[in-house]
């Protein structure tokens, strides 16, 4: 739910990073932080267990920009991936603004990929927001492993909506600001439509 | 979608008065006000040493975590928390169902000091916000995005 504060003239809008466990969330945001300018983010805070899997979420603070004189501010968060950790995940949907579905290329995961969607869009129902309208993009993201789907494959999936979708190779950055850009402008549009 | 929260000059003015007031009634170190979501709306006291964005994000964390537990157990909610620290202890009060009220103070005050004072703050904070509630569902209430374009939002990102 996007935060709209005339007085420091910034709005603020909620990223979630949804996705199967060990699909590359987490790395996601480790890179836009790696290569953000220290001015434009906050501190990154990871709330991980021992073996550094997400035990609640990953935050990030960034700046995008002003827009008519208003700071645009993105909180990105991550959710847990592990199926088990679906309490957490329903949390962190709460007031959320745009989703990115981070999808595991390889064709063993895309069963956990499938799930997860289903997941994803139970949650959100349970919080009054329907996967089908909310600004939504997917990331096909592990292209460069072997034993992957096809783009075509996981389109049809994942992204049966056809929502914009990127390729990506988190760890290394590849689609990961293109992934970012394309959700934030969407949340960014559809406030611009609700206003 | 649900809407956004908005906030104006003239009640966010109410809000740092009385969380400004607060911070002194209760001889807090510091009081912060957040969004349920976690967007930090106000910020008094000694808070220019905190990180106070990561404060509100994990404080909206933490109360969503209760807020499940406390619904696992019947109850609606717990509306209040206290954390007792070894130097600074950390309370937690919900406001008007939307925002939570963090004081954090030390051996100066007291637990007992503090809930009575939030109590009262939580009060008057709590009328700010049904006031900025039926000032954001009145017709024509404006939005900054009535006047963006879609070339502005383009801009944004051809950096």
């Amino acid at each position: 739910m996007s935060f709209i504060n005339y007085s420091s003239r910034e709005i603020n809008c909620k990223i979630v990073y949804y996705g199967p466990g060990l699909c590359g969330k987490t790395t996601n945001l480790q890179y836009v932080y790696a290569k953000t300018a220290p001015e434009a983010k906050g501190k990154m805070i990871s709330l991980a267990t021992e073996t550094e899997r997400t035990l609640f979420f990953d935050f990030l603070p960034l700046s995008l920009g002003e827009i008519r004189g208003f700071k645009t501010r993105f909180h990105l968060y991550t959710v847990p991936g592990q199926v088990f950790y679906d309490a957490s995940r329903k949390l962190i949907l709460k007031g959320v603004d745009g989703v990115v579905f981070v999808g595991d290329s390889q064709i063993e995961r895309m069963e956990a990929n499938l799930e997860s969607v289903e997941n994803l869009r139970v949650n959100l129902a349970e919080q009054g927001y329907d996967l089908n309208k909310i600004p939504y993009v997917v990331q096909y993201n592990k292209r460069d492993l072997a034993n992957i789907a096809t783009v075509e494959e996981l389109h049809r999936l994942i992204n049966p909506r056809g929502v914009p979708e990127y390729q990506a190779v988190a760890p290394t950055g590849v689609g990961v600001f293109d992934t970012l850009k394309a959700v934030a402008k969407l949340v960014l549009t559809e406030l611009k439509r609700g206003a | 979608m649900n809407p956004g929260l908005v906030m104006y000059e003239e009640e966010f003015r109410q809000i740092s008065g009385i969380c400004d007031r607060l911070t002194r009634d209760a001889n807090a170190k510091v009081v912060f006000l957040v969004d349920k979501n976690g967007q930090l709306i106000a910020a008094s006291g000694q808070a220019q040493n905190l990180d106070t964005t990561s404060l509100a994000s994990l404080t909206a964390g933490n109360v969503a975590a209760m807020g499940g537990l406390a619904k696992l157990i019947g109850e609606k909610e717990f509306p209040n928390q206290f954390h007792e620290g070894e130097r600074e202890s950390l309370h937690m009060s919900i406001v008007g169902g939307r925002v939570v009220l963090v004081v954090i103070f030390d051996a100066k005050s007291s637990l007992g000091l503090v809930r009575l004072r939030v109590k009262k703050a939580g009060e008057e904070l709590g009328r700010v916000f049904d006031h900025l509630a039926q000032k954001q569902a009145m017709p024509g209430a404006q939005s900054p995005f009535a006047e963006i374009t879609d070339d502005d939002i383009d801009n944004l990102f051809s950096g």
